[in-house]
């Protein structure tokens, strides 16, 4: 995929002439402060927001997308199943999904009373976040962006998706683009990262772009990077 | 079909049936109150239909289809969201209804009255109530999708805009049928009392909009057989039933804190 000289305008900019390639079976990770354009950058890659310039994608490739969030509260009435199969309508499929996405590690009245029969927005952070991957994987996307969430996954069970995502990408051929707030999962699971606050900041691979100079223009201030390394 | 109780119940209850069904997209796409307005844009057209000497759900409709493209159109070219659009139409339409109606109608127009109804108004009602039971059925995964996350939807290939303005188009319809059991005042509560009541019982889909579907039917129909023993006006004792109906749902399970 290409993209050229991309600018998004609401009422200011906010996304201004940013250019990058990514390469089937990269992993992308795009980072930068609080309404720096991240989101809004996936939904322009999707068509979904009014941009100019070019978006070239080699091939016809399925798109599989995991927004930052959906507009459900807990008490909206859609159990997991039914949201499952608003994509995917075989039983034996959908739980081989979820199995696959880490959701069926117990038993599997587990999986149906807890999991499959619970409304989507009574689920765990960690356990929504893997039913969305699930959903997104669905239909065999060749790329898959991913919008992680702001709040709601606590520090172990963002370690794990990422896991996950790492995972599927061998498994299935993935190409990933994934929206980051931790600079840890870039150095660990990304080949290429993009620091983004309007305009493209750094570019290139997370160990050698990614310098204090970088980060402070990035998140102002004095900001440094302490890299650990998980074994 | 020469009792009249009869085809008023059988009436009432296709109406409930349908308005509860669809209310319950309703309270999920947080339109609660669209359909409470919407119900106030038809007046100008019911008094168009009784000056004409028309069947007045015709005029509804067509007063309501009108405010339908207006406000879909605006909210395609403007950033005002549709409450707002809804409430801009909604006192305009009330205003001018409130002039045109011939003053002996007005009440009818403004609570309903279902003892007025004839064969054409069950016909109209089981054909309308089809209709949305079929386009609902036919596009609820695009409905549902586009209700929690309208990106989601449209990188899906959903075409989220035409689905919303077929929405709107059914909520036109079922108001306008709703006309004749609540009258324009009333016919809200009609789609948002039996959807807030399942919401309360359910814990799927499934359930939920069968359930506001058969509660809205129980609010009809129990509605106008009080009316019709007591001797008390049927649009306000269906309302009732149907809050008393919601006053029970909040001892279930899901409402407790």
């Amino acid at each position: 995929m290409a993209v050229n000289h991309l600018s998004v305008r609401f009422e200011r900019d906010v996304l201004k002439d940013v250019s990058f390639r990514v390469n089937r079976g990269d992993v992308l990770a795009i980072v930068g402060p609080n309404g720096s354009g991240k989101s809004v950058l996936l939904r322009a890659l999707l068509g979904l927001v009014p941009h100019e310039g070019d978006v070239e994608w080699s091939g016809n490739p399925k798109i599989g997308y995991v927004p930052q969030k959906l507009a459900i509260e807990h008490t909206f009435p859609l159990s997991v199943r039914e949201f499952m199969q608003l994509k995917e309508p075989s039983h034996e499929k959908i739980i081989e999904l979820l199995r696959s996405v880490g959701l069926g590690d117990h038993d599997s009245y587990h999986l149906h009373h807890h999991i499959l029969n619970q409304r989507l927005g009574l689920l765990s952070g960690g356990q929504f976040q893997r039913v969305m991957v699930a959903w997104s994987l669905a239909d065999h996307p060749d790329i898959l962006l991913y919008d992680e969430p702001t709040s709601g996954v606590d520090v172990g069970g963002e370690e794990t998706i990422y896991t996950l995502l790492d995972k599927m990408r061998r498994q299935h051929n993935l190409t990933l683009i994934l929206v980051s707030h931790d600079l840890n999962i870039v150095y660990k699971y990304a080949n290429t990262v993009m620091c983004l606050n309007q305009s493209m900041i750094c570019y290139g691979v997370p160990q050698e772009v990614l310098d204090p100079a970088a980060l402070t223009k990035l998140y102002g201030g004095q900001t440094s990077f302490y890299q650990h390394h998980h074994e | 079909m020469n009792d009249p109780l009869l085809l008023q119940l059988l009436t009432g209850i296709t109406i409930g049936l349908g308005a509860g069904y669809l209310g319950a997209f309703m309270v999920l796409k947080r339109m609660s109150l669209v359909g409470d307005a919407l119900s106030h844009v038809a007046l100008p057209g019911i008094a168009l239909a009784l000056l004409l000497h028309i069947n007045p759900f015709i005029g509804a409709f067509a007063a309501l289809t009108i405010a339908v493209i207006g406000i879909w159109t605006l909210e395609q070219r403007t950033n005002l969201p549709s409450e707002t659009l809804v409430g801009i139409f909604f006192t305009i339409s009330l205003a001018l209804g409130l002039l045109l109606t011939p003053e002996p109608e007005l009440l009818e127009a403004l609570f309903g009255d279902i003892a007025k109804i004839g064969p054409a108004d069950l016909f109209i009602a089981i054909l309308a109530v089809g209709i949305t039971f079929g386009v609902m059925s036919y596009a609820r995964k695009g409905f549902i999708l586009s209700i929690i996350s309208s990106d989601l939807a449209k990188a899906s290939g959903i075409a989220v805009r035409h689905i919303h303005f077929l929405f709107l188009m059914l909520v036109a319809l079922i108001v306008a049928l709703g006309l004749n059991v609540a009258g324009t005042l009333l016919m809200g509560s009609l789609v948002i009392i039996p959807a807030a009541a399942a919401k309360n019982l359910a814990s799927n889909m499934f359930s939920y909009t069968w359930m506001a579907s058969i509660l809205g039917g129980v609010a009809a129909g129990a509605g106008i057989l009080l009316a019709y023993f007591y001797n008390f006006s049927p649009g306000p004792m269906v309302v009732l039933a149907g809050g008393v109906i919601f006053l029970l749902t909040l001892f279930s399970q899901n409402t407790r804190l």
